[in-house]
């Protein structure tokens, strides 16, 4: 029975597929999901995804950094090898590196005071930070002039009306 | 019947408030210097809308009110209350050009969460925003602490009477010196000194623990400001945890606590009266009330045996209970680990800690301790009254700064207060429920707004109900001038409708 060998294949196929999709995305945990099922999580290998805001902390041979999905930022316990790839962070001129970090999740790491962190196994860069050019508003600048010229003509009438 | 008010008290509050706000705008140069500095352009023309705004407001207000009446006892009030509102205004103006913020309401909510050092944010994406904005926030905390009239009176406006009119509406009660502008400079020195210390101290830290040298002493001055005036902000959207630092944690402590304290206290320790330290009867009562309330977070806390360390247990149990007595708001855990990690217990010893605050004349929000201590030494004498004879005669004592003997006047004002307080406590909470939050995270959130504590459990978001950002505004203004102002800026309002 070709036909239904075929379509035996198909459902195999359809299964191998759905399961590797599941193993190779879904485990991208959002940081909200983290916090709220943080004792579910607890210990467990996570998959975090986001980006990589203010400094990266360094700590003897190992480094700290914080990783924001655009609910929360996480802190990130990582060997610096592992961090290394990591080069532009996060600030007002900066988009950071969006990374995936793929690691333990501590929700009170015993070894770090009791912080909610995760300590990296893996780091893998997905994109690379970029420098943000500053935009200036032309409807602000016109608001700045009006606003400058409204000030000085209400001080030169007090300074007037003084003399 | 009530009189109603006339032209020259408009008048008189119109020119006082006018010169607030040129001394406010005074104060938007800082994060506008810093701003052209770091070539932070667009930034730098938001503080420039904002000074502008300022100055015509101002000078238009100084004009048209032009008086040299001094203020009464009424209008200083009402200057001082409405100061806070306008300022409130101005200072959101820069806040808001930045697009930091979903709606001008959100960015007068933090200013007025800055200005009365609470530490609730409704702040987008902080972790992107301009070293300058981030400046102005920590900066309006500081001048917020301080006092916005204490900045006028001591730096702006050449000596006058009013000055201690204004000074008491804002709910500072105790005079350092006989001189309220001796007093204010003193504020601002102990303020200075120990800014400098701080920053050199948090930004050293800063640089061990990874940050990079500039970023170290930015955060090292913004930290500094925001937890010595108890206020609660951070540069970053985790707060303390960013730096994930035991060190950095036990010296912000130690700023916290100093920011706590009476600055009356701190004027005798300074002038090396360190007794005065002990036998004080609010650093006593601070101290009886931190062992009290952080002795139920830990019993909370060992329950829920999330940190089954001793020493992680006192780590993260003491800083969230000590920021949140003294009225600062930084936090090492997050929002809503408050109500999925903690249990109710937890949370009772925490929202005790958040009613009580810090001393009186300190830059710390909520009841203060030297009511709570006044309560207990009356109770004290009631019970000694029932039980001993009746022909024994009871005096009961206390000390601060000189020993005093308790009367019916203080305990009368230190219970209205402290009812007061409370029954702000409870109308935040009842409204939070009615926006359809728990009774507990209500009570949480609400205490926090009120005693200008900053800590959130989670309702605090740009997502809550107007209504509700609008009675945590009203809570915070409130509880930091200490109602007595308030109440006058209404009653002023109603005497000018119905006044006669």
């Amino acid at each position: 029975m070709p036909g239904s060998k075929k379509k035996v294949f198909f459902l195999i196929f359809v299964l191998g597929a759905l399961i590797f999709y599941k193993s190779a995305y879904a485990q991208v945990v959002s940081s909200a999901d983290l916090i709220r099922r943080a004792k579910e999580y607890d210990g467990k290998s996570v998959v975090y995804q986001g980006e990589v805001i203010g400094d990266k902390m360094s700590r003897g041979k190992f480094v700290w950094i914080n990783v924001h999905d655009g609910d929360n930022a996480l802190g990130v316990w990582a060997s610096e090898e592992l961090a290394g790839n990591i080069r532009v962070t996060g600030a007002y001129k900066h988009r950071g590196d969006i990374i995936r970090v793929s690691g333990i999740f501590n929700r009170s790491c015993q070894k770090h005071g009791g912080d909610l962190d995760i300590h990296a196994q893996a780091i893998d860069k997905v994109s690379d930070g970029i420098k943000v050019k500053e935009k200036i508003s032309v409807v602000k600048a016109r608001l700045v002039l009006i606003l400058a010229g409204l000030s000085g003509l209400i001080w030169i009438l007090i300074r007037l009306k003084q003399r | 019947m009530i009189p109603r008010p006339d032209i020259e008290d408009v008048k008189a509050i119109g020119y006082y408030l006018g010169k607030i706000i040129l001394s406010l705008s005074a104060t938007m140069v800082v994060p506008l210097l810093l701003g052209i500095l770091l070539g932070e352009f667009s930034p730098a023309m938001d503080f420039m809308v904002g000074i502008e705004a300022s100055l015509i407001l101002g000078l238009f207000l100084t004009k048209i009110c032009f008086t040299e009446n001094d203020l009464n006892w009424m209008q200083g009030m009402i200057v001082v209350s409405l100061s806070w509102v306008v300022a409130m205004v101005l200072a959101a103006i820069p806040l808001y050009l930045s697009g930091h913020w979903l709606s001008f309401m959100d960015a007068c909510f933090d200013t007025m969460s800055g200005l009365t050092t609470t530490g609730l944010a409704l702040v987008q994406d902080m972790d992107h925003l301009s070293y300058s904005h981030n400046l102005w926030r920590h900066l309006i905390m500081f001048i917020g602490g301080q006092g916005i009239v204490i900045v006028a009176v001591s730096l702006f406006v050449k000596g006058f009477s009013g000055a201690l009119k204004m000074y008491v509406g804002e709910a500072r009660d105790e005079k350092i010196l006989p001189n309220v502008i001796h007093g204010s400079r003193f504020i601002w020195l102990v303020s200075v000194v120990f800014l400098v210390l701080g920053t050199i101290a948090l930004g050293v830290t800063g640089i061990v623990n990874g940050l990079k040298p500039f970023n170290a002493f930015f955060h090292g001055a913004c930290i500094f400001m925001t937890a010595f005036d108890t206020g609660g902000f951070a540069p970053q959207s985790q707060s303390v945890l960013y730096y994930h630092s035991l060190a950095y944690e036990m010296i912000t402590v130690i700023i916290i606590v100093l920011g706590a304290l009476n600055f009356k206290l701190h004027y005798h320790v300074w002038n090396g009266n360190f007794k005065e330290m002990v036998k004080n009867i609010e650093s006593r009562t601070f101290f009886v009330s931190i062992l009290i309330t952080f002795s139920i977070t830990a019993v909370g806390l060992h329950q829920t045996g999330i940190y089954p360390q001793a020493l992680v247990l006192f780590r993260k149990g003491f800083y969230q209970l000590i920021s949140g007595h003294a009225g600062t708001g930084f936090q090492t855990i997050y929002a809503q680990q408050f109500l999925s990690d903690w249990n109710n217990l937890a949370l009772a010893g925490m929202i005790c800690a958040m009613a009580l605050g810090g001393a009186a004349c300190s830059t710390t929000g909520a009841i203060k301790m030297i009511r709570v201590g006044i309560i207990y030494k009356a109770l004290r004498q009631d019970i000694k009254r029932i039980i001993l004879p009746e022909r024994v005669v009871i005096v009961q004592k206390f000390h601060h700064i000189r020993e005093r003997f308790l009367n019916d006047k203080m305990v009368r004002a230190a219970l209205m207060i402290t009812l007061a307080y409370l029954a702000l406590y409870a109308a935040g909470a009842i409204i939070g429920m009615l926006c359809g939050f728990s009774f507990l995270e209500s009570l949480f959130e609400s205490t926090s707004a009120a005693a200008n504590v900053g800590l959130s459990c989670g309702i605090t978001q740009a997502g809550m109900p107007a209504a509700l950002k609008v009675t945590y505004m009203m809570q915070m203004w409130a509880g930091r001038l200490e109602f007595m102002s308030v109440l006058t800026l209404a009653g002023f309002i109603v005497a000018a409708v119905r006044g006669k």
